[in-house]
């Protein structure tokens, strides 16, 4: 899978123009506007009672329900260090189903769907950021907006995350 | 080979293995001095039908095995040989082989040849025996045939009947399953049973159809068929009709032709006396024979691949046998556990339904209630009896005893009897497969080191045969197992020599009960010769920690020179666990109730601290180290004072320890969830579970806690 998702990279900085490469779901994190592959996405959800769990990093708020199967839940901006972690009842939850597993992360909101044709998508420039640029596939343009696009499946099984068992790495 | 036949290969080896399976129960449960003829015939069947499907998929070497076999036991059934112990265990032996030659058949491991002639010779030899006292047996058949129930002899009737008669079947079945081979084979299969005259056969038609005269019964001939033509489209008529029947099942022969694909669920053999069976249009089931109500002996059996030889009075005993056969299904147990974890669901939502109710105006609502009642209890139901499919008879697991026990008792030249009890209890499936391993463990155990060899015993007192009993039962949540001999019993001393020896922590003083416990070290082992049966030290230590893995707990008990039990507690299910909720600041945990001893309200006298840091609460004489929660997970609690919160007692592994927590909330069965198939493994938590409210509550690594405790403290 991430073989597949490094092809697409170097398309990208290819700049092969033409087809319709993915549909992304947009969304904030403080006053940055990001966009992940919809089909990672499994359903949006409001903020509600979360059970922490002992020793976890500061972002990793804890674990909800979802209809019967424990997700772990990671705020976004507190990971990022964007914005303010307060919670009310405008913060969105996005479940993901990345590799098999199912985890919430916490945004100041989702926007909206779009569609990204190759010629609206940048290469990651080399710079310092909060995001390791490995997890960034490039950068979206929308008219005005600029589109953070990350490579959300990477970011989630990455070693810093803490989300999985590193024998499982 | 044709796909076409490896379906019908599959078919073939499930049911050799089925077969394989109950010949050896059939063969254990055989008693030697008054073998049931029942038994015997069931036995006998069992080979006969694994020769008649290996010949026909060319297995020649199963044939072989099995037609030794059953020349044997048909000498046997007849009464020309008489049972003898030495002849069950070649016939177990045989089986074995037979199961090693179906797994090399099927692709995996390769039969030994070699064992195969072994056990061949074993049988040839046995059955080259001519009995001198021919007649003797035979007269005590007709004993046990009259003491018997009256099912027993009139089958045993039938077979005298089918042995001595021969008959005409008229068999038809459509041609284009069967490719050349299978073909030649069952052709040649079906003419060694007797005179087989070929009516319309060739690869032109669209159905074959032979006659045969032979003196087998009705059910060996369906046996070669059944392998592999389908049995829906099968159809065995027994030519010696009356005239009138025998018109009525051509019409519905030709009914049958078109319509292949419905299958007759119930056999009408049930029903052989009902009036009007006859005269309905048996065509509609094109499965069905037309068995006519008034054929005098044999009856043909559709939809269940048989064919049973019936009369009026057997049937009350076939239609039981048959329900068996039909009232199960097999469902994948992803299928189970999905329904198992949304009715999960639906109780959660339930009681947060309920929880909602008992918020609004009961004058109000009064309707709206006493519908949520009535769900309520719909909905206890449910969960009840959708756990219980995942629950089986604990007999799974006893049944492969008996086997365990005749063979190591043979090898060690002891006499020993197994005694089961109780094997209707039922557990859950995944304990089942896990149990089998330590239990087999504890037997090899007690039959090695409990049960002494029999002139030992005559010595002590005692009876020559060794007993040992393997009893299961329920008890609260819990099922437990019990499996005790009548041998020597464990003896303090030796253990406790044997534990200093090896520098463990031990004194003289200790009670029975943790000198006994010593067993289940590792290594540990009084035996003074390492045999290939016992003697390492290596099981009990496993036993010990595949049953702590369940959430179970071994007990011992043993007396010396009266015998051994060790008692197994295991949870029903590995899904639901008992457990007790407490708070820590605002936080709620689960501890399971099986390492809980006691809770109690501490004073400050009885804590002390110990070099400053560790503190230490004294407990009826024992200074045990105290964890405090909120220390562990880093949260706030609702006080620091040891005093003002509530210590639970826990034990694990051998070592106690006193939790510190803020409040008790209740006591709850909750449903265990993985907290690492989304997360990852979180110290000090074993999982997670969902409160009534929907919430998550994590579920204690206790364990683990008091362990730590220890490392840290000591």
């Amino acid at each position: 899978m991430s073989q597949e998702q490094g092809v697409a990279t170097t398309e990208i900085a290819g700049n092969i123009t033409g087809q319709t490469l993915n549909e992304f779901l947009t969304f904030q994190l403080g006053s940055e506007e990001y966009g992940m592959d919809i089909l990672k996405v499994q359903e949006i959800r409001g903020y509600d009672s979360i059970t922490q769990i002992a020793n976890a990093p500061e972002f990793i708020k804890g674990v909800v329900n979802l209809r019967g199967i424990i997700v772990p839940i990671i705020d976004m901006r507190i990971k990022f260090k964007l914005g303010n972690a307060e919670y009310d009842q405008f913060t969105v939850v996005i479940i993901l189903n990345v590799s098999g597993r199912v985890m919430g992360i916490v945004v100041d909101g989702v926007s909206d769907v779009i569609s990204l044709d190759m010629d609206q998508m940048r290469a990651t420039p080399e710079f310092g950021s909060v995001i390791d640029t490995e997890y960034i596939m490039g950068l979206g343009t929308v008219e005005e907006r600029m589109l953070i696009l990350i490579d959300i499946e990477k970011l989630m099984g990455s070693t810093d995350m803490g989300l999985i068992d590193q024998v499982v790495n | 080979m044709s796909s076409d036949l490896e379906q019908f290969y599959e078919v073939f080896f499930e049911e050799s293995s089925e077969l394989l399976a109950e010949m050896e129960a059939c063969l254990l449960g055989l008693d030697v001095n008054s073998p049931d003829m029942e038994d015997m015939n069931a036995i006998f069947r069992a080979a006969h039908s694994i020769k008649g499907g290996a010949g026909t998929f060319g297995f020649t070497d199963m044939t072989e095995m099995t037609h030794m076999l059953e020349t044997l036991l048909d000498k046997l059934r007849k009464g020309e040989l008489e049972v003898r112990s030495e002849m069950i265990d070649a016939f177990l032996k045989a089986g074995d082989v037979i199961k090693d030659q179906l797994a090399g058949h099927r692709g995996d491991g390769e039969a030994d040849p070699a064992a195969a002639v072994a056990v061949c010779e074993e049988l040839s030899k046995f059955s080259e025996e001519v009995s001198g006292a021919a007649e003797m047996p035979a007269v005590e058949v007709k004993v046990s045939a009259e003491s018997a129930p009256p099912v027993a002899k009139l089958t045993e009737d039938n077979v005298s009947i089918s042995t001595t008669e021969r008959t005409v079947f008229l068999i038809e079945f459509p041609n284009s399953e069967l490719n050349e081979k299978v073909r030649s084979n069952l052709l040649s299969n079906l003419s060694e049973m007797g005179q087989l005259e070929k009516l319309v056969f060739g690869e032109t038609e669209s159905r074959s159809k032979l006659r045969l005269i032979t003196d087998s019964t009705e059910e060996n001939v369906w046996e070669v068929l059944a392998f592999v033509v389908d049995p829906t489209n099968l159809i065995i008529e027994i030519e010696a009709l009356t005239k009138d029947s025998a018109s009525m099942q051509l019409s519905a022969d030709k009914l049958a032709v078109g319509a292949d694909e419905s299958e007759l669920e119930e056999p009408y053999g049930f029903f052989p006396d009902a009036p009007g069976n006859t005269t309905k249009p048996y065509g509609f089931f094109p499965g069905s024979p037309a068995a006519p109500a008034d054929t005098k002996d044999d009856e043909v059996k559709p939809g269940n691949c048989k064919v049973s030889i019936n009369n009026k009075n057997t049937s009350s005993a076939r239609v039981s046998t048959n329900f068996a056969e039909t009232s199960s299904i097999r469902v994948s147990i992803e299928k189970v556990d999905q329904m198992i974890n949304l009715v999960g669901e639906l109780v959660i939502t339930q009681a947060m339904l309920a929880q909602t109710a008992s918020e609004v105006d009961p004058v109000v609502f009064e309707k709206l209630l006493s519908g949520l009642n009535q769900l309520e209890r719909n909905t206890r139901d449910l969960q009840e009896s959708v756990m219980s499919i995942r629950m089986l008879p604990i007999s799974f697991v006893f049944s492969r005893f008996p086997r365990v026990v005749r063979d190591l008792a043979s090898k060690l030249n002891k006499q020993i009897e197994l005694k089961q009890v109780g094997e209707g209890t039922e557990l859950d499936k995944g304990l089942i497969e896990k149990i089998a391993d330590p239990l087999t463990h504890l037997i090899r155990n007690s039959l090695d080191h409990g049960v002494e060899m029999p002139d030992v015993r005559i010595a002590a007192g005692k009876p020559a045969q060794g007993t040992i009993t393997l009893r299961a039962f329920h008890q609260g949540g819990s099922i437990v197992i019990e499996v005790g001999d009548d041998g020597a019993g464990l003896n303090r001393e030796k253990i406790l020599a044997k534990a200093k020896e090896r520098g463990l922590p031990v004194h003289d003083g200790m009670p029975d009960s943790e000198v006994w416990m010593l067993i289940f070290e590792a290594g540990f082992s009084t035996a003074a010769v390492v045999t290939d049966v016992s003697g390492r030290g290596v099981g009990m230590d496993v036993v010990k920690r595949n049953i702590s893995a369940m959430g179970g707990r071994v007990e011992i008990e043993s007396a010396l020179g009266i015998g051994t039990r060790i008692s197994v507690r295991l949870p029903l299910t590995l899904a639901i666990l008992d457990g007790l909720s407490v708070g820590v600041g605002d936080q709620m945990f689960i501890v399971p109730l099986t390492y809980i001893i006691e809770s109690l309200q501490p004073t400050a006298k009885d804590i002390k601290s110990v070099s400053g840091r560790g503190r230490v609460v004294q407990v009826r004489g024992e200074y045990l180290p105290v964890v405090a929660l909120h220390e562990v997970f880093n949260l706030r609690p609702i006080s620091e004072e040891i005093h003002d919160g509530i210590l639970v007692i826990l034990e694990a592994e051998g070592h106690k320890a006193a939790m510190l927590v803020d409040t008790l909330i209740g006591q709850h069965q909750v449903v265990i969830k993985s907290l690492e198939s989304n997360y990852r493994r979180v110290q000090g938590v074993s999982g997670a579970t969902i409160m009534g409210d929907g919430k998550v509550a994590l579920i204690l690594d206790t364990a683990a806690l008091v362990t730590s405790s220890y490392k840290e403290s000591v």
